[in-house]
């Protein structure tokens, strides 16, 4: 059922709760860098993989995540806009079920997501979605 | 070592041989990035659990890069085949040099 | 689900006007909580009686919580605080302090106190106190097995009130409000509508006037401690009631009291009895 979604304005406790650390960010210079390590600079498709994250983390330091490529090798999960983009790297073994794996992630705000899959015949697959990270409004 | 890391995984009991069977684990651990300072201003340093193995019967069934962005308590769900009965074999290898093992039988009919 | 009174004003607060961003967080307000696939909780129940007037129907903070966070509690896997309460496993059978007992020498398994959780804090007539339970427990711990007191939010005794709270899961939180214990109860009340800090805010002006709404991009909850001890996202790691009362105070910007001091304490009981017919589901997970 949708909520009463009205927001409770007016205070200024969201900024007295704001004091995060705020660590800098990836570049996206970065960002290619690490993806170039996993493809070697190949191309990468869309078709086959699939990453599923929350549209809206209600909290950036425990965020869940799901990749799902069948066939492949291996999975590189990055974080474009974290202060490195490497989470995981996921190699799956003969004894794997599926080509799919599940964990939670630290998010440090907004920004994409991206899993890209290594393929047997040397191709690569690649989903991303952009995440977005609630600040709340108490500390405690 | 970190201080009271506790590894949880958890498996099916049973299984029909050919089954994919769905695996899930769990080990405490802070999982300190390296990217925060303490109160004084130092850096804390980086100490994480940095791969993670689960193989079955001695064959791998998952092989697991982690960095910092992988949250405290670090979590993993995947799957595996299961054509006989045997052992999964779970390794965490920890920053500082320490090894984190369990295990957990199947009986496959 | 109906709210009876979002229309209230926001009286000083509005005069601190902030913009908030809008969030569109999916979070099933209506969802039942069914943990393991067969263990229900009771999320959302009539207000007790002794809130005619402010609340009708009191709510976990579990139904604010986004899809997401719901599903990490509704499986004990799942829910990284168990890995706590299997620490607070280990705790309650190891022996300490002079006299060479543990918890199990006398208690034998948690399972014989999954009746304590709900009925906390609660008056002691030895003592001619009201008692929380992490009170309760350093009196086991001091007196009887000549140990030193456990810190206040220290990782063993959260650990051990995760245990207590897990076994107790289900149970109907019933917390006297009436004898004794009365005294104690209309203190914390008292603290709960009053305004603190440059603020102007009581813990009223959040949890009962505000609950659904959004306060920064946060779901506001009604503020209840049944889920506690709670595993939050946010630390990733098992908090204390007194400890996010601190935090709640604090946000407020006003200074805050001590953990287990006697505001704290008159609080928890006071805040424990607006839960009064929600079920113990700690430990918890909360963003
Ligand atoms: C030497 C025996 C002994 C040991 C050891 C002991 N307890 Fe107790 N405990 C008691 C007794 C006796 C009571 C009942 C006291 C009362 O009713 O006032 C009690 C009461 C309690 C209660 C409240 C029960 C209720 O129904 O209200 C809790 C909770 C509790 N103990 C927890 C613990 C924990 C946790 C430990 C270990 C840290 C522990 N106890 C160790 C003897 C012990
Ligand atoms: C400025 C608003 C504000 C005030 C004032 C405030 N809180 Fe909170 N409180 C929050 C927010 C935001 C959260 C996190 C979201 C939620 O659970 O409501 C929270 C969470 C809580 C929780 C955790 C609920 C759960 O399910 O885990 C408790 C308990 C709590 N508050 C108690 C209090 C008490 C007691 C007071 C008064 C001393 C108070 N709060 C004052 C905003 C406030």
């Amino acid at each position: 059922m949708e909520m009463n979604r009205r927001q409770f304005v007016g205070t200024g406790v969201g900024a007295a709760a704001a004091i995060t650390l705020l660590p800098s960010v990836a570049t996206a210079q970065d960002v290619d860098a690490a993806i170039n390590a996993f493809t070697g600079g190949a191309d990468t498709s869309s078709d086959g993989i699939t990453l599923i994250a929350p549209e809206i983390a209600e909290n950036g330091n425990t965020v869940p995540i799901e990749v799902d490529a069948p066939g492949a090798e291996a999975i590189i999960l990055l974080a474009a806009g974290n202060p490195s983009p490497d989470v995981a790297t996921f190699n799956f073994g003969p004894a794997a079920g599926a080509q799919a794996a599940s964990t939670r992630i630290r998010l440090a705000g907004e920004q994409d997501v991206i899993a890209i899959a290594r393929m047997p015949d040397g191709t690569f697959l690649r989903a991303q979605q952009e995440v977005k990270v609630t600040i709340g409004g108490c500390g405690g | 070592m970190a201080d009271n890391v506790t590894p949880r995984v958890r498996v099916p009991r049973e299984a029909s041989a050919g089954d994919v069977v769905s695996i899930r684990t769990l080990i405490s651990h802070p999982m300190e990035s390296g990217q925060r300072r303490d109160g004084d201003g130092n850096v804390i340093p980086r100490s994480i659990i940095n791969r993670f193995t689960c193989d079955f019967n001695g064959e791998n069934v998952i092989d697991v890069t982690i960095e910092p962005a992988v949250s405290t308590n670090p979590y993993f769900q995947f799957s595996a085949v299961v054509n006989e009965t045997g052992t999964f074999n779970f390794t965490w290898y920890d920053d500082d040099g320490s090894v984190y093992e369990d295990t957990a039988d199947i009986t496959v009919a | 689900m109906k709210k009876m009174q979002k229309a209230l004003a926001l009286g000083s607060v509005a005069a601190m006007a902030l913009m908030g961003t809008a969030a569109t967080l999916s979070a099933d307000e209506d969802a039942d909580l069914i943990i393991n696939g067969d263990m229900e909780m009771i999320v959302r129940t009539e207000a007790p009686d002794h809130l005619d007037g402010h609340l009708n129907m009191i709510y976990s903070g579990w139904t604010f919580r986004s899809d997401e966070t719901q599903a990490m509690q509704m499986d004990d896997f799942d829910n990284p605080a168990m890995l706590f309460v299997e620490q607070g496993i280990e705790i309650f059978n190891t022996a300490m302090g002079t006299e060479g007992n543990s918890c199990a020498t006398c208690h034998e398994t948690p399972e014989n106190l999954s009746e304590v959780r709900a009925v906390y804090p609660q008056w002691d007539e030895e003592r001619g106190e009201v008692q929380t339970i992490t009170m309760q427990i350093n009196e086991c711990v001091t007196e009887r097995m000549g140990a030193e007191a456990l810190g206040w939010s220290s990782r063993d005794m959260v650990n051990l009130e995760a245990l207590l709270a897990s076994v107790g899961r289900g149970t109907v939180v019933n917390v006297a409000i009436d004898g004794p214990a009365r005294e104690t109860w209309e203190m914390g009340r008292e603290i709960y509508y009053t305004e603190y800090g440059i603020l102007e805010m009581s813990c009223a002006t959040c949890h009962e006037q505000n609950y659904g709404n959004y306060i920064r991009a946060d779901h506001l909850s009604q503020g209840q401690i049944n889920g506690f001890p709670t595993y939050r996202l946010k630390n990733a790691r098992l908090n204390s009631t007194h400890s996010r009362f601190r935090g709640c105070i604090r946000d407020t910007r006003a200074e805050t009291f001590a953990e287990g001091s006697p505001e704290f304490i008159a609080l928890e009981l006071y805040v424990a009895s607006r839960g009064n017919g929600l079920t113990v589901e700690g430990p918890s997970v909360r963003n």
